[in-house]
């Protein structure tokens, strides 16, 4: 048998394997490490349930065998015992009730909304540093406010910082994923989700978009480095030395569908451009959305608000074929009707609201 | 590899194609040109072989247009294996795919052929399998359980299966016309949106899946009201048997839930046609709500799915074991634990985004605590056979590979209701272990064991033995291999739906993978093989009425049943009423009585033909057909109103001629 053989080589194979990146199990960050250990206490506490469980259903039909010898305890009215019934309904109630309790406290100890808090995590960590994430069509974009660079598919951090990540997407849905790292979150065009991670050691990881987001998906992965706050700065130095800024005009160009992007820096970035990604209105003569939200909540645009319309519109300047090219119709409409006021509305809005966002 | 740079085809109207146009035939792809060819000989040769037999009179008359539980129940299954192929096709050519595509290598498939390889096999082996199976089961098995002659609206039925086929169609249809949507089986927008998704592709699964609803939904009031109104003379609630309870809660969960998929749907078709926005990124639309919504339905589907097996499991149990299942009440009570839960879970689906810690903790721990009564099923299953006389027949068999791997799936799925573990494991291959795990280990080996159980009730004779155990070992083993590797990679974070990877050390987990597929193969193709040596071989595995000593009152009838089921009226008093007859000595009076029948008809396929016209027009935007189709469906049903010949009598003198003749074999 040809199979036979094979399947001792495949397994030898496996073996060999089995040391590398298992990064849940062997996470590099405090948050991963937490999660990896609930995931143990999980199993351990369900294995009291499920070894009984897997022993008797292979143990008693081949001791209960209808061709045993002897068949005197053979009960075939047997089918109730109120004692029994305690104690298969107690059991499971005892340790959900438990798994209940850890999943509370964890729950809320690694709610990915919440700042990294050095008493918990019980060794120094040093100052935050905070990385606006977009996911494009298909690659993704990492903005350093606080140092002004941005790069493409390539995520640097210092080791031993707390990552503050603010995140968004610029047309479907997909997720953020570093599994050495710590869980992933959701990206979502028109709003920001929130992801704390902090890297323990200096390495690179494995990052991916982890949720089906069209054709360039399986292509859509980057490498995060986490390195010293030495080689960090000498990397923001690299960012900076390059003649790409991220300016809108620059971005809506970035924004385009892409398989498989090169890493790419920009040595700049306009003010206040992750807010405007995640208003939806980079381009020019777009409402924000915060600011749309605000006009629906005073009674919105009435009648006179249709002439408006391609204020709000965005999906449709973004569409693709079932390849990924752009099939969309272009992003400014030929006569903007009333134009300028609105827009200047619009920036002046903005700024203000991009001011209070800094403030967080 | 796709060498050249595609572009899909423009969007052009035309009033009599609409936007349907020969560049969107997918003939330059060699492998549906494949299938197709093998699609039209093999059916070019069935058409031969059904007028050389003059078979299409009897398949007209006594199964298409029939009205009768049985008939639609067989045909259910018949429906579900043939999808079942289809469905698993594309799981081969997704293992293939992904064993292959490594480091660079992009495999056979490009994205846009795998990215409709990957929705299909969802949409198809849930909706177009799973539930073709435990609706076929349902519909044989329950009427007769009850002790009923037919389910309460037969026509209603013989309807609601044909939608079925109607929306089935839909889906094998877009193979060869034009494509199928590329956005995972759930559609989540704004992917599915007409912005991300700009062919007909998302199109056909939203007409076949409303189409198919459609079905789904009449049939689960159909069976409710079956089982409240239909119970033979004395039998309480408390009286009927396991399988009935759980058929009962599922059809609960239909009528609560599909109409939440019809809704979701409904607003997405209106995003997608005619521009609103409930769920686009822009004009204040909301993806959120979409993912909400099809969840509410999403969960408790899954106990769509898997409540009825749990009732098959606790028949064979039951009667393999020669005792009566342990805790009866137990079980219904869990059952109906279950079916009230499988409501307040459905955010354990997206702990990922971004709920705040309480939401995630509430809905976690009411995953969990489904595990309680789930749990306790399980320990009843285990103590009926604990001190009874357990005959190792092939539904034991695969009873018993469902309890040890369910077991393991139900461990995992405890481990992805952990939010913080949920974070990690999210939409990785550990999640797709996990549900392959519950819904192979649970609903396929459930449907395997309940064709073998109840094959002798349906056809009068049992499957062979020895194909069944082979058909098993097969399917577990393939099973373990197939899935273990993927909670392996799983656990080194790989996600799913990736059409090529480059990190090379994965590739050898999807090569054992796609080993266990080649084994599962090997167990379809034993499944099948048994079905024809057992009807070659019907003769000798010829068996009586109720060859495993069974328990209710569903094998108190001949094998096969006449269309009647039973030659008089029973009047039930306690539970395992069938047993309790035969140690009574139970026989049927020979002093028979007229049985009022209801009479077979043609609208329901007709209507079903038309809901398939219709669906295919609107996928196409050929409005004049939508519109004859449309108009011609709601005609056809008014006209169906005033048909008054829907009843008729089987003649006492013609009953006791068919008992007289199940009384010999």
């Amino acid at each position: 048998m040809r199979l036979s053989f094979k399947i001792p080589i495949l397994l030898g194979a496996v073996a060999s394997l089995s040391a590398c990146q298992y990064d849940v199990l062997a996470p590099s960050g405090w948050v991963a490490a937490e999660q990896r250990d609930l995931l143990v206490i999980s199993t351990l506490l369900m294995l009291i349930v499920i070894i009984p469980v897997i022993f008797m259903a292979i143990w008693f039909p081949l001791r209960y065998r209808a061709d045993r010898p002897d068949l005197s305890d053979y009960a075939p009215t047997w089918a109730h015992s109120t004692r029994l019934e305690y104690v298969l309904w107690g059991v499971p109630i005892i340790i959900v009730a438990i798994l209940g309790v850890y999943t509370y406290i964890y729950t809320h100890r690694l709610d990915p909304y919440r700042p990294l808090d050095a008493a918990e995590i019980g060794t120094e960590i040093g100052e935050p540093i905070e990385v606006d994430v977009v996911s494009l069509d298909w690659k993704w974009l990492f903005i350093y406010p606080e140092q002004g660079v941005a790069s493409v598919n390539e995520l640097a951090v210092p080791a031993g910082r707390p990552i503050n990540l603010r995140l968004t997407s610029s047309t479907v849905m997909t997720t953020f994923s570093v599994p050495a790292l710590g869980g992933m979150i959701y990206t979502m065009a028109g709003m920001e989700t929130k992801l704390h991670l902090i890297a323990d050691e200096e390495g690179t990881y494995f990052g991916q978009a982890a949720h089906y987001s069209g054709p360039g998906f399986s292509e859509m992965h980057f490498d995060t480095l986490a390195m010293s706050d030495a080689d960090f700065d000498q990397w923001v130095e690299k960012a900076r030395a390059s003649n790409d800024e991220l300016s809108r005009e620059a971005y809506l160009e970035l924004e385009v569908p892409t398989m498989a992007n090169e890493v790419q820096y920009y040595s700049g970035v306009d003010d206040g451009l992750f807010d405007r990604i995640r208003g939806l209105c980079v381009d020019e003569g777009k409402i924000c959305m915060d600011q749309m939200m605000m006009q629906d909540e005073m009674g919105g645009g009435g009648l006179e608000g249709i002439a408006d319309k391609h204020k709000y519109q965005y999906d449709d300047q973004r569409a693709i074929d079932g390849f990924g090219n752009p099939i969309g119709v272009p992003a400014t409409p030929s006569a903007p009707a009333h134009g300028g006021h609105a827009d200047g509305e619009t920036l002046s809005m903005n700024s203000h609201e991009g001011a209070a966002h800094d403030g967080h | 590899m796709a060498t050249e740079a595609h572009v899909q085809a423009p969007e052009t109207w035309s009033p009599i194609f609409g936007r349907l146009t020969l560049d969107w035939i997918p003939y330059h792809e060699p492998i549906l040109v494949g299938t197709f060819s093998a699609i039209v000989l093999g059916g070019i040769a069935a058409v031969l072989l059904m007028t050389y037999f003059k078979l299409w009179g009897p398949l007209w008359r006594d199964w298409i247009t029939s009205v009768d539980h049985k008939k639609i129940g067989i045909m259910y299954m018949v429906l579900g294996f043939i999808m079942f192929i289809r469905g698993f096709a594309d799981a081969l050519m997704m293992r293939a795919q992904q064993a292959m595509a490594a480091g660079g290598a992009e495999g056979y498939l490009p994205p846009h052929h795998y990215d409709q390889v990957f929705t299909a096999h969802g949409v198809i082996m849930i909706f177009f399998v799973a539930m073709a199976f435990i609706t076929g089961i349902m519909n044989f098995v329950m009427p007769t359980q009850i002790g009923a002659r037919d389910v309460a609206f037969p026509f209603l039925n013989n309807f609601s299966f044909w939608m079925t086929v109607a929306g089935a169609l839909l889906v094998n249809i877009s193979l060869f016309i034009g494509e199928f949507a590329r956005v995972g089986w759930l559609a989540f927008p704004p992917l599915s949106g007409s912005a991300f998704s700009s062919g007909p592709g998302v199109d056909y699964y939203l007409w076949a899946l409303q189409i198919a609803g459609v079905g789904t939904t009449l049939s689960g009031v159909n069976l409710l009201a079956t089982i409240f109104k239909m119970r033979a003379k004395g039998m309480k609630l408390f009286d009927m048997p396991v399988f009935t309870w759980t058929t009962l809660c599922t059809n609960v969960l239909i009528v609560a839930a599909f109409p939440v998929l019809t809704a979701t749907l409904t607003m997405l078709t209106l995003d997608r046609y005619l521009d609103f926005h409930f769920f686009t990124n822009d004009l204040g639309g909301n993806a959120m709500m979409y993912v909400n919504l099809i969840w509410i339905w999403g969960h408790p589907e899954v106990y769509i799915l898997i409540l009825p097996i749990f009732g098959v499991f606790s028949e064979i149990v039951q009667t393999f074991s020669g005792k009566p299942l342990f805790g009866y009440k137990t079980m219904v009570w869990a059952t109906a634990c279950i079916m009230v839960l499988s409501f307040v879970v459905w955010l354990h689906h997206f702990f990922t985004m971004g709920s705040g810690a309480n939401v995630n903790t509430f809905f976690g721990i009411t995953t969990m605590i489904i595990a309680v009564p789930t749990g306790v099923k399980v320990f009843n299953w285990l103590f009926t056979m604990y001190k009874g006389r357990v005959q190792f027949e092939v539904p034991m068999l695969w009873t018993t590979g469902f309890i040890v791997t369910f077991a393991i799936g139900g461990m995992t799925g405890v481990l992805l209701a952990v939010p913080p573990v949920d974070f990690q494991l999210h939409n990785t291959l550990f999640l797709i272990a996990h549900f392959h795990n519950v819904i192979i280990g649970g609903v396929v080996f459930g449907v395997y064991a309940a064709v073998t159980f109840w094959w002798p009730k349906a056809f009068g004779f049992k499957l062979d033995d020895k194909w069944g155990r082979r058909t098993f070992w097969f399917w577990c083993v393939g099973f373990y291999f197939a899935f273990m590797p993927l909670y392996a990679l799983g656990l080194m974070g790989v996600t799913r739906r990736l059409q090529s990877y480059m990190d090379q050390a994965w590739q050898i987990y999807f090569i054992i993978a796609a080993f266990g597929a080649v084994l599962i193969a090997c167990g379809i193709a034993c499944g099948f093989i048994n079905f024809a040596v057992s009807i070659l071989r019907r003769k000798e595995l010829a068996c009586g009425n109720d060859p495993w000593n069974a328990r209710t009152l569903d094998w108190a009838t001949q094998s096969p049943p006449a269309n009647y089921n039973f030659p008089q009226d029973i009047v039930v008093s306690g539970r395992d009423y069938f047993w309790k007859m035969k140690q009574d000595g139970f026989k049927w009076s020979t002093n028979y009585s007229d049985i009022h029948m209801p009479n077979n008809t043609a609208t329901g396929v007709i209507v079903a033909a038309m809901a398939l016209v219709f669906g295919f027009a609107m996928i196409w935007y050929i409005w004049w057909l939508a519109a004859i189709s449309f108009i011609g469906m709601i005609a056809t049903v008014i006209a169906h109103t005033f048909n008054y010949n829907q009843d008729h009598w089987i003649p006492a003198a013609k009953v006791a001629e068919t008992e007289a003749k199940g009384e010999v074999a």
